[in-house]
């Protein structure tokens, strides 16, 4: 139910994120999302890829400090309050979201966002409850 | 000029036999009040009745640091904590600081070698003396304090920091004398001139800086920033703190105040005592101390012995400037720094040693630590928050140990480099 993000420990420095990327497509893995948190001295990337094993191996290869962490994949309705659906929900809940960030793709009327939370079985069970869909992993690794 | 002629300027010869005296003196005392001293004597089948005077000091073992730690922390003391009236204290590598004791005669003898630095600079009782280094565990500012006073100058307390409130009261109290790190000094002579504050607005005539390493070009531009004499003084916390050496108005040299210590310069490989003149390393045995004696104390210091007459009337011997460290000590805004320390605190915190690496750079002339930590597995968060919270925790543990201010930056793997597989734990970049 969960899907596995890639995270990688990146410094400020011009050029980090083309490496990263160039190493992936030499790999032939293709990444769907992705998001970059940044502070003042260092960044965190997060992906999704087709192969998220390949692409932790490939990159601790190039000496990259990498880590997978399960985060849900949830279909929200591509429409002004779609998002806020779902966010209720976990709010209601009292979980709270560590991250979130959207797909790059998009299946005709549905977008798709990515969350972190505190407690991601229980927010799964809650939003299948509330008719939300969540994604599977080989769907995701598919898009 | 001189505080005390009788000894500062005492003919060489006297001189031996006074220093031969309170060797043999000393050497007996350590003996019989301190156990660490008689075993490590007895392991070498020496007994106190075979150093007959400073001929013989050669065969005395070593002390080093480690003793001080392995001992903390009274076992190195010669006399009950009863005759003990101060403790300072240096940071230690692994958390355990060094600690001394003074007697009331230790503080004394302090504040009379400050008192004969003070004059050899021409200082007097209408002088007035700004004591800019940290007051506290550290012996720079209580060192050249009690020196002050007992020279009867007037002593202005400042300690370090708050660069405005020094320049101020440089100006409205009229300092004669300034006392701190030549970083420090220099850093003082910026804010002036940011101040628009002239060396001329100023009545300051000297300057007596030391507890880290500096250059004759710094020497230049202090003396030509703030119009003064600027002076090297020497010291360790171990020996007695600063005072232990200093330079005279001819600049040429520290005077190692010798009726009070004896030095040496070793070869730091081979232990054996090297010819005057030659470089090497320091060693330096008291022999009035009475809390803390330390028979020949391995200083880490490089320099060398001039025995040549000085012009300055003192026939003190002089140690060169000091021009490094046997060890990868570092001396960072006068505060001794082991990367050991930070490898301490970095393993506590992680359970395993990163890699790491410590970058020492000199920023508008004060000293900047900048400590360099890989980020593996282990350490690695996909939340920023925990990341930062790394960052923050290990900046607090080192600025605690340390006591400076350190800035922590999170790097990649293989950021370091690793020169034959080992990675080079300190860049100084520092042009001293």
């Amino acid at each position: 139910m969960f899907v596995k993000q890639v995270s990688v420990f990146l410094e400020n420095k011009l050029g980090r994120l083309a490496t990263v990327t160039k190493i992936l497509g030499d790999n032939g893995i293709d990444i769907s999302a992705m998001a970059l948190a940044d502070t003042t001295n260092f960044g965190i990337l997060r992906m999704i890829v087709n192969n998220p094993d390949k692409a932790v191996s490939v990159l601790k290869e190039a000496g990259f400090t990498v880590s997978t962490t399960d985060v849900l994949a949830v279909e929200v309705d591509d429409r002004p309050g779609g998002l806020s659906a779902v966010l209720e929900v976990l709010q209601d809940n009292g979980i709270s979201i560590e991250y979130a960030y959207s797909f790059i793709k998009r299946a005709g009327d549905k977008a798709f966002i990515l969350f972190r939370v505190e407690n991601p079985d229980r927010a799964v069970d809650l939003l299948k409850n509330t008719g939300i869909r969540v994604l599977e992993e080989k769907e995701v690794y598919a898009l | 000029m001189y505080w005390n002629k009788t000894f500062e300027c005492m003919d060489r010869e006297h001189l031996h036999e006074l220093q031969s005296q309170r060797l043999v003196d000393t050497v007996k005392r350590v003996y019989f009040n301190v156990p660490y001293y008689r075993d490590k004597m007895q392991s070498v089948g020496l007994e106190p009745g075979d150093i007959k005077g400073v001929e013989d000091i050669a065969k005395l073992p070593f002390t080093i640091k480690q003793d001080l730690r392995d001992t903390y922390p009274y076992g190195m003391f010669a006399v009950p904590l009863s005759e003990v009236i101060r403790i300072h204290a240096s940071s230690g590598t692994t958390g355990k600081p060094t600690v001394v004791g003074y007697t009331r005669k230790d503080i004394d003898t302090w504040a009379e070698l400050v008192a004969r630095v003070l004059t050899g600079v021409g200082a007097g009782r209408n002088s007035v003396v700004q004591v800019a280094y940290g007051y506290g565990l550290f012996t720079g500012g209580l060192g050249l304090h009690y020196g002050t006073e007992r020279m009867g100058a007037t002593v202005i307390p400042i300690s370090g920091g708050n660069t405005r409130r020094q320049v101020m009261f440089m100006q409205d109290l009229g300092t004669t004398v300034l006392a701190c790190t030549p970083s420090y000094a220099l850093y003082i002579a910026e804010t002036m001139e940011e101040l628009g504050i002239k060396k001329e607005d100023l009545k300051l005539q000297a300057g007596i800086f030391g507890a880290e390493p500096w250059s004759d070009n710094m020497r230049k531009e202090l003396e030509q920033r703030l119009g003064i004499k600027a002076i090297d003084i020497y010291g360790l916390s171990e020996v007695m703190g600063p005072g232990v050496a200093c330079e005279c108005l001819e600049q040429d040299g520290l005077h190692v105040f010798e009726d009070h210590f004896i030095p040496e310069v070793i070869d730091p490989d081979t232990g054996e005592v090297l010819p005057p003149g030659s470089i090497g390393e320091l060693v330096i045995t008291t022999i009035t101390k009475e809390g803390l004696p330390v028979v020949r104390y391995r200083t880490r210091d490089i320099t060398s012995l001039n025995f040549e007459p000085c012009a300055c009337g003192r026939t003190h011997v002089r140690m060169s400037k000091v021009l490094g460290r046997t060890d990868d000590m570092l001396i960072i805004r006068g505060v001794n720094v082991f990367p050991s320390q930070i490898e301490h605190v970095l393993m506590n915190i992680g359970g395993t040693q990163p890699q790491y690496q410590l970058v020492v750079d000199r920023v508008n002339n004060l000293d900047e630590l900048e400590v360099w930590v890989e980020i593996d597995d282990k350490l690695f968060s996909d939340e920023v928050r925990r990341l930062e919270d790394l960052e923050n925790r290990i900046t607090r543990e080192i600025q605690n140990t340390l006591g400076i201010n350190v800035t922590v930056k999170l790097v990649e793997p293989k950021t370091i480099a690793r020169g034959d597989g080992k990675a080079k734990r300190v860049i100084d970049k520092r042009n001293i």
